[in-house]
């Protein structure tokens, strides 16, 4: 088919304009790529001269803001374990039993924890881990995560085993075994798809959290990564960019990791889930 | 293997009642069809037999034991699904080995088991595969093979050949025969196929709305059903039944209905006490008792012609009365039948079942 002059003018326009879109959005993942191996690097985007690792070597050798990556890791994998195992063992429940209300349940517990957003709830949840005598733990951070996340979590993994036959179970208990053998041994692995992608979303959420670790840890030893970037700024409040950079880097290659290692073992095809 | 029985077993769902006071014998080695229309309570009882449900009220037994409220995996049953149920996360092997993992045998004694019946079903060579690489035929015998595995008392089967074409379904349904007559094994049978119910039971039991109309040898079942809906169900095509005017004239039974012309048949006391409630029966006639006839003869029905299907080794052939009161015959010809617009079918009176108004057999002399 031949364009006309018109049309072919107008995808040259249409293209630029899209070129131009995506310019924008990519310079900053350009900065954050360049910068960190930049040492005399500024908020201006330019290639290194030479490239260095200078940066990080100064960043490994803060020991605060590597402690704080460990931390991060143990806020993020304790939080989502308990979500994962929780959310999993409830939706199965909500999902197979003849509890009347269930619907119910599952919905109320999902409009509380959206329309009460984390921000909204701080002093509660101060007040109640500092009753609890949490304050300034890894455990504070970690149920707090597991509670604001696992309404959701259970809503995704219930319509998730909703759309799995009963007959698996009830072929497995026919065979002759108990309710907690067909649970582990059919419907656990075929589940385990929809368990993934809440464990991932529930990574990333705590991961780049701030707000929460920042209201309810209190000493440096405790604080993650999302906080420790604080200490890349100089005493005036004025960031130090190229250790920034250079931190800002490491603490994303996890999720980076994460989600390509998911996506390489289980494929990211059950996001369907989610009818909102 | 082992005896069934139900002892007036009633499901409810809430206000629905799924299975209505339903109580049969099933003999050990006997194979029993439930056959019935969708939402009639064959898959309810089949479920409350293998443990999946509760009835709400009554007793079930297998093999004389109480097993009413009994766990599916205390009642050593074995059940093929609908949907067959594979583990899509195991190959055939483990599959078919799981009731034995579960009973705890070694891996490599459940594997050689597996294989056994595997290899008799012909899916030996496919062990290594999973089940969503396998064909649906394949897949069928795999869900048959992980019942067939360990020695049940009974085997449960919810219509396991409705997900397979028609080819294939006639070629496993030979199979079950074949497997009932080497095994002798009790067997439930749930389908909504007529066919696969005369082909394979010992006896079937006919569901409507949460009853069984009739519990019989499929001999029984089609020579003398027991009600409209019954003569309705079974055959293929199904019985036709014509609606009509029945008055006792001379000691003898005339019967009026439309393009009908039918010579006065015997008066019994049954039919006599149907005629004193109603005069309004129902004549059935099997399409593979009619045949062509002339205009005119007596033990005829007439109307216009609906449809002439040409099949081989028969024709089925309409005729539309009006108010889609259809009638077929089934001409066991393999020549294309000329027809004229309206058609003459006759009929033997020694085939014709009787029904009264309401829908219940009148026995015919002699039953």
């Amino acid at each position: 088919m031949k364009l006309t002059i018109p049309a072919f003018v107008g995808r040259i326009a249409f293209s630029a304009l899209a070129a131009l879109i995506g310019a924008i959005f990519a310079l900053p993942l350009l900065w954050f790529l360049f910068a960190p191996f930049n040492a005399r690097a500024e908020l201006g985007l330019a290639l290194p001269d030479p490239w260095t690792l200078s940066n990080f070597v100064t960043v490994f050798g803060n020991s605060y803001a590597v402690q704080a990556l460990w931390n991060s890791f143990i806020q993020a994998v304790g939080g989502v374990i308990l979500v994962g195992a929780a959310a999993t063992l409830a939706a199965y429940a909500l999902s197979r039993s003849s509890i009347p209300g269930k619907g119910a349940v599952t919905y109320i517990l999902l409009l509380f924890s959206s329309v009460v957003s984390g921000s909204a709830a701080m002093v509660p949840i101060f007040l109640i881990i500092s009753a609890a005598g949490l304050m300034d733990t890894h455990l504070a951070v970690i149920l707090t995560f597991a509670g604001g996340l696992l309404p959701t979590a259970m809503f995704i993994l219930r319509d998730f085993i909703d759309s799995i036959p009963k007959s698996y179970e009830e072929s497995a208990m026919v065979a002759g075994a108990s309710p907690v053998q067909a649970f582990f041994d059919v419907a656990l692995p075929v589940i385990r798809p929809g368990i993934v992608v809440v464990v991932v979303w529930g990574f990333v959420n705590i991961w780049g959290s701030f707000l929460i670790p920042f209201i309810l840890l209190r000493s440096d030893s405790n604080m993650p990564a999302s906080v420790a970037i604080y200490s890349f700024y100089s005493e005036a409040g004025t960031p130090i960019v190229t250790l920034l950079a250079a931190y800002s880097l490491i603490y994303s290659l996890p999720v980076i990791a994460l989600y390509l290692f998911v996506s390489w073992k289980f494929g990211f095809r059950f996001f369907g889930g989610i009818k909102a | 293997m082992a005896s069934v029985e139900f002892k007036n077993v009633t499901k409810s769902f809430g206000e629905f009642t799924a299975v209505s006071d339903v109580s049969f014998d099933i003999a050990d080695g006997e194979f029993v069809c439930l056959l019935g229309p969708s939402g009639c309570g064959k898959t309810t009882s089949l479920r409350m037999m293998a443990g999946l449900e509760t009835p709400t009220s009554g007793h079930i037994l297998i093999g004389g034991q109480e097993v009413t409220h009994l766990h599916p995996k205390d009642r050593n049953i074995a059940m093929v699904f609908q949907d067959y149920a594979l583990y899509p996360h195991m190959n055939l092997a483990d599959n078919i080995a799981y009731p034995l993992k579960v009973r705890g045998e070694p891996v490599a004694q459940r594997h050689a088991r597996a294989k056994q019946v595997a290899d008799v079903l012909k899916i030996g060579h496919l062990m290594d595969r999973l089940p969503s690489q396998i064909s649906g035929g394949q897949q069928q015998r795999t869900s048959l093979a992980r019942a067939l595995v360990y020695p049940a008392k009974v085997y449960l089967f919810d219509e396991p050949l409705s997900n397979l074409d028609a080819k294939l379904r006639l070629e496993a349904r030979g199979f079950l025969n074949h497997l009932q007559r080497d095994m002798g094994m009790t067997a439930v049978y749930v389908t909504h196929d007529q066919a696969e119910a005369m082909a394979l039971a010992t006896r079937i039991a006919v569901m409507d709305q949460g009853h069984i109309v009739q519990f019989a040898s499929p001999i029984e079942i089609y020579r003398r059903p027991a009600t409209t809906f019954v003569a309705n169900f079974v055959g293929n095509p199904p019985m036709n039944l014509v609606e009509v005017e029945g008055a006792q004239v001379e000691g003898k039974l005339a019967l009026k209905a439309e393009g009908l012309a039918i010579a006065a048949l015997a008066m019994t006391d049954a039919i006599g006490k149907a005629l004193a409630a109603s005069g309004k029966l129902t004549l059935g006639v099997r399409p593979e008792h009619l045949g062509i006839a002339q205009t005119g003869a007596t033990n005829t029905i007439t109307a216009p012609l609906f449809a002439n299907e040409n099949m081989g080794p028969e024709s089925l052939v309409t005729i539309d009365r009006g108010d889609s009161a259809r009638v077929t015959a089934r001409i066991f010809t393999d020549d294309h039948l000329d027809l004229s617009k309206v058609v003459t079918l006759r009929f033997s009176t020694e085939h014709v079942h009787l029904f009264d108004s309401t829908g219940k057999r009148i026995p015919a002399l002699g039953e």
